[in-house]
């Protein structure tokens, strides 16, 4: 079952969203059945889109929310139950108010999370079922954020949904335990989230289905939760620093503007202020992890008002405890871009030749694209060239074929 | 990711395909219908479409003004053809070779020599990676 949840008033639709994770947390709380409680909600968030534009805001939208679901879920239970011919065990009465503490509410929200971002589900059905069941977002809205035609993705939910089911999780918080681990997952989830609505916002507009300022909502929420958690600090304020250079990512003709290159005035100020005063009192905290120094670096990048008053030899301080840390060839990459600009070129194509050994990276078309730009700044240009074109051919990504051949073109006289 | 299969054919393999028997024909029919349906129940179709035969192609191009200047039959240099192709949503190229796979398991007359080979390329993203930081 889908609805496109949309009233046309936009403090209604952030509301519902608002009210959507609480609503299901409720529902699967008593009921026991998170696929059925998942389509229920979304029905009577169609009712609530219909209803409340037309006829104003109940008193207490939570509770009217959950009765209507209630509703659909004892009718949903009573057509099963002829279906198969025999008495539900469920008792089927409705509550009359919802009187639950917001701390259950609260609890719910997470235990939605830890569910969706299961370990057992795939990365794409994790995040799919997040932006459904936590998100609010419709199966159209996030079909068309992935670019797949909608019942394709009402599929993935469809068999995501079932394999929690399957898989028989308990409706419950983690043991304290598995705590830490499963709150990875979540922010794992959540990162790539914001990843794709990042990386992907070129020349594209996803609407209200904007996928990264759902990143940040969503982590909002769990940084909420979890205030004493870090790692989730860490997390927000690194996807709160990325997005600030939203606007600056791109010139007027779409082409990719790298870091060094972009236009600061761009960067919105207010987002560097808010992810900078968060990672500074965060990282005091001593619990350091990945997340946190990914968003140090980025904050001392969106600290220098010039590209040439960035402080390296404190981003290579910074990626020098994070390569110990991570073990993401990336890392190590941008390791090597941070000791180049420190210690000279030379340096960093050093440490590219002793990377070459790492599966991952030996034929990654980053690989080349590093190397192109640190043999440029050597002012070996031809060998240079050679690199750009050679990253141009392995990468997957439009963008970034364009940037790399333009340089390419660039440097060897063909502009 | 997402990745297209595509599906290849000499111009004697379109031929011989044309003279396949009935029942031949009706089982690969069946065969790619039920794929399709797998594929989409799977969360992982993006599209797919067969195309119709080459001998009905046309080579376009562009005359002086910008009109059309049409010519029949595809590149006569051309050594294969698109039969037809499918687009999937995947999370990694493993993913979409065990889909090739599955797509060239697709039946034909009896006796007749290995599978159908398929041409696997990744579609361009529209995300570019970050190069610092």
């Amino acid at each position: 079952m889908d609805v496109i949840v949309q009233t046309g008033n936009f403090a209604i639709e952030h509301l519902l969203r608002e009210l959507t994770p609480q609503v299901l947390g409720s529902v699967v709380r008593r009921f026991r059945d998170f696929a059925a409680a998942e389509d229920a909600v979304q029905e009577a968030l169609l009712a609530a889109a219909m209803q409340w534009p037309r006829e104003g805001l109940p008193t207490n939208p939570r509770a009217w929310l959950t009765q209507v679901a209630f509703r659909r879920m004892v009718d949903h239970i009573r057509s099963e139950s002829t279906r198969r011919r025999h008495e539900s065990d469920v008792a089927l009465e409705i509550p009359q108010s919802t009187s639950i503490e917001s701390a259950q509410q609260e609890d719910d929200t997470l235990v939605l999370l830890f569910m969706c971002c299961h370990p057992a589900l795939t990365p794409a059905s994790a995040v799919a079922l997040t932006l459904r069941a936590v998100g609010g977002l419709t199966t159209a809205e996030i079909a068309h954020a992935f670019l797949v035609p909608e019942p394709t993705m009402a599929q993935r939910i469809s068999r995501a949904k079932q394999s929690i089911k399957n898989s028989g999780i308990p409706f419950q918080l983690p043991t304290m335990d598995e705590r830490v681990q499963r709150l990875r997952a979540v922010l794992h989830v959540l990162y790539l989230i914001f990843n794709e609505g990042y990386t992907s916002s070129i020349g594209s507009s996803l609407q209200r289905a904007d996928l990264s300022h759902e990143a940040i909502r969503l982590t909002r929420i769990v940084h909420h939760l979890q205030s004493d958690d870090t790692e989730v600090a860490g997390l927000l304020a690194l996807m709160l620093l990325t997005d600030a250079r939203r606007r600056a990512r791109t010139n007027s003709a779409g082409e990719l503007v790298p870091l060094l290159e972009q236009d600061r005035s761009l960067w919105d100020k207010e987002q560097i202020t808010e992810g900078v005063a968060l990672i500074s009192v965060t990282l005091p905290k001593g619990s350091v992890g990945p997340y946190q120094l990914q968003a140090a670096i980025t904050a001392v990048h969106d600290e220098a008002a010039r590209a040439e008053e960035t402080d390296w030899p404190q981003i290579l301080a910074l990626y020098d405890l994070l390569r110990r840390m991570s073990d993401n060839p990336m890392v190590a990459l941008n390791h090597a871009i941070a000791a180049a600009m420190v210690n000279g070129p030379m340096k960093g194509l050093e440490l590219l030749d002793s990377l070459k050994t790492d599966s991952r990276l030996a034929n990654h078309h980053r690989m080349d694209a590093v190397r192109a730009h640190l043999l440029e700044i050597a002012g070996d240009h031809e060998l240079a060239v050679e690199h750009y074109r050679a990253a141009a051919l392995k990468t997957s990504s439009l963008p970034e074929r364009y940037y790399l051949l333009t340089k390419a073109a660039r440097l060897s006289g063909n502009d | 990711m997402k990745y297209i299969l595509l599906m290849n054919g000499t111009k004697d393999m379109f031929e011989w395909y044309s003279k396949w028997p009935k029942e031949d024909l009706q089982a690969n029919i069946a065969f790619m219908r039920d794929l399709s349906q797998q594929l989409k129940d799977e969360g992982v179709l993006v599209a797919t479409e067969g195309l119709a035969f080459p001998s009905e192609a046309k080579i376009v191009h562009a005359g002086s003004d910008g009109s059309p200047i049409v010519t029949d039959g595809p590149f006569p240099e051309a050594k294969e053809f698109l039969a037809g192709y499918w687009i999937i949503d995947v999370e990694s190229a493993a993913e979409a070779y065990k889909i090739a796979a599955r797509v060239s398991l697709a039946p034909a007359p009896a006796g007749t020599p290995g599978t159908m080979p398929l041409e696997v390329r990744q579609v361009m993203s529209r995300a570019p990676e970050e190069w610092t930081s």
